[in-house]
């Protein structure tokens, strides 16, 4: 069925598809009406599930955690101070093993108090452990939850994932979306079978002391599992395109990289703006593409590798700031790391912080500047106020 | 002299046509006009959500700080400087939800504060969910069909907890809620004012008070002296649904963290 919704609406319809026992959330701007919807969902007995106006997001994603031990599939949603005040949970929740789906609404953190979108939110959280996927659109944002789930809770991976997207731009935005029957999401996503919960008949005790003798192969064991989640999360993208008929069997996008003597390489919404710009410059002769990162982790560094071969100059389009770095975005190291050629220009460039506009003619302006060999640096920064 | 306090330039205010935080802001500020006070000597601290904007509307030094933390930064400022007044706003979703744990220590350890709390009943500024002060069965968006879990007493929650004073007003009740404002300021200790205030954008748009003057005339139907209150439970008669106690609940001299020493 095809309906025109907003994204944060979207989102809570692939969350009630993918039917979680328990819902365990805390308000914040712009994840909120994701959580009102799945709130007003329950009540109406569109969806059974136990919904927990908790008192915090540390409790929003204690609780979860505390259910999903207990071998439930759980939700939850944040942006931002959300995400950050959840952090010690974070570690629990991957330390644990434990498959949660979480949304984010990516959101510039404070201080100062911003409610506009970047993504230093969960990029802050890059190492806790989970798997970080990103959304382009509204549909997207949809298709990755139960992608998310899916894959989280395969054997081979037991992780929890954050599926991200940008918040107002994608979580406010109204796009058309296709929702599919349950019958085809019960195929894809067959109910929650834990490894190990808790079980009075035979007792486990999750997340108990691992003295220096034990406790770097827990780190390892956690490590292992994200690296097979690469094939993982690509087996679950293929069997949804049989199901659903969305490609997700890559964990990247390339658009129009062929032939192309610079890439732009991206995540989330903006990626949207960059394929159009990229078609303009096309059009003005200028050999652009776009690499769009789908999963921040697990990295999927030989595949960017692949799709990035035989091309000079490479530019990172960066919503996050690595505060004291060389390159000053994240994810310019990985790329860079990636494609592990001296003789290929890789340039970091940070833009759009705390909801600053990011247009066509910015994305041109980069382009300029990766093609001079300029980067690793700011871009927009207004110095009459420095 | 209440004027000296304000932030005239950083008009117009967020706050929605309607909302009481405007007229506790006002009380705050002419209590705060009859200490004395030097602006240079006050901070004024908030943490996230309707009530917290409060601070960037004053004239002194303040901080805004993260969703609950309000009252752990003003502890901060307070002890590291115990000669500052330390005035903090909240809100019932940050005072009582998200910083309920500070809230209770606060009490517990009597540090010298005064906090206003804007008590709306709602997560104003997210939209309105339901908080832990929404009364049971009032609808929300997260309680579309009336809340079910028992909201806290904040009044009751800052008595068990060792504050030093304790009162509660509405947004109708201006020249009480002023003076009670006022004896927090000059009480040394922990000093709670909880104003119950309209919020007719959110709450009261689900609760059949859609427009302000009706949501004011409300409260101030349903505010009870505490005295009769009182009386009216020794003689075990049904309390008036919505009804709740107003006055001094506290006022005490129990050991108190945060008070220059006398010189």
């Amino acid at each position: 069925m095809k309906a025109i919704l907003e994204g944060s609406h979207a989102i809570a319809e692939a969350v009630r598809l993918a039917k979680p026992e328990v819902i365990s959330a805390y308000p914040i701007t712009p994840q909120t009406h994701i959580v009102e919807r799945l709130a007003e969902m329950v009540a109406n007995g569109e969806l059974e599930s136990e919904y927990i106006c908790v008192e915090s997001e540390f409790s929003a994603l204690s609780a979860a955690l505390g259910a999903s031990c207990a071998g439930s599939r759980v939700y939850s949603a944040t942006s931002s101070q959300g995400l950050l005040f959840m952090a010690e949970v974070c570690f629990n929740v991957a330390g644990m093993r434990q498959p949660i789906v979480m949304s984010i609404a990516n959101r510039a953190v404070s201080a100062p108090l911003s409610i506009w979108n970047d993504q230093q939110d969960s990029i802050a959280l890059r190492d806790a452990g989970w798997i970080q996927l990103y959304a382009e659109d509204v549909q997207e944002s949809f298709d990755l939850h139960l992608l998310a789930y899916r894959a989280c809770e395969d054997h081979r991976v037991l992780l929890p994932a954050f599926v991200c997207f940008d918040g107002f731009i994608i979580s406010h935005t109204y796009e058309p979306v296709d929702i599919p029957e349950e019958k085809e999401v019960q195929a894809y996503l067959p109910p929650y079978n834990p490894l190990n919960k808790l079980d009075a008949d035979d007792p486990l005790s999750m997340g108990m002391y691992a003295t220096p003798d034990y406790y770097m192969e827990f780190r390892y064991e956690m490590d292992r599992a994200m690296d097979r989640s690469l094939a993982v999360l690509k087996e679950a993208g293929k069997e949804f395109k049989k199901i659903f008929g969305r490609d997700y069997s890559e964990l990247i996008e390339s658009y129009k990289l062929e032939d192309a003597e610079v890439a732009i390489v991206a995540l989330g919404s903006i990626c949207g703006t960059i394929k159009d710009a990229v078609d303009e410059m096309r059009a003005e002769g200028k050999k652009v593409g776009l690499l769009k990162i789908r999963a921040l982790r697990p990295f999927p560094a030989e595949d960017i590798k692949k799709a990035l071969s035989g091309i000079k100059k490479v530019g990172i389009f960066e919503k996050n700031i690595s505060i004291g770095s060389r390159m000053k975005g994240a994810v310019g190291y990985e790329v860079k790391d990636a494609i592990n050629d001296s003789s290929v220009q890789v340039l970091s460039y940070v833009a759009g912080l705390g909801g600053r506009d990011i247009r066509i003619r910015d994305i041109k302006k980069i382009t300029e500047e990766i093609e001079k060999g300029k980067g690793d640096c700011f871009y927009g920064i207004r110095e009459e106020l420095i | 002299m209440r004027d000296e306090w304000f932030r005239a330039d950083r008009l117009p205010h967020i706050y929605c046509a309607g909302c009481g935080n405007g007229t506790i802001v006002n009380c705050v500020l002419e209590a705060v006009s009859m200490t004395g006070w030097d602006r240079k000597n006050t901070v004024f601290l908030s943490g996230i959500g309707c009530s917290s904007r409060a601070p960037g509307y004053i004239l002194t030094d303040s901080l805004h700080t993260t969703h609950g933390r309000a009252i752990a930064f003003a502890t901060g400022v307070k002890m590291a400087d115990p000669s500052l007044h330390v005035v903090v706003f909240t809100g019932d979703g940050d005072l009582a939800a998200i910083g309920g744990n500070h809230f209770i220590h606060a009490c517990r350890r009597n540090i010298d504060l005064t906090v206003v709390c804007m008590n709306n009943h709602i997560y104003g500024m997210t939209g309105g969910q339901g908080s832990p002060t929404t009364p049971l069965g009032k609808t929300s968006t997260t309680t579309p069909y009336g809340a079910s879990e028992t909201p806290f007493d904040l009044v009751d929650l800052a008595v068990a907890a060792g504050a030093n004073y304790v009162a509660r007003w509405t947004s109708f009740h201006v020249k009480q809620l002023t003076e009670a404002v006022l004896n927090g300021l000059n009480t040394p200790g922990f000093s709670l004012i909880e104003v119950r205030c309209q919020c007719p954008t959110s709450y009261g748009r689900r609760n059949k008070y859609r427009e302000p003057v009706d949501y004011i005339t409300h409260l101030k139907a349903h505010a009870i002296l505490k005295d009769k209150w009182e009386s009216m439970e020794k003689s075990g008669q049904d309390m008036p649904a919505d009804s709740f106690p107003v006055g001094e609940f506290v006022r005490r001299a129990r050991p108190v963290m945060g008070v220059p020493d006398e010189a």
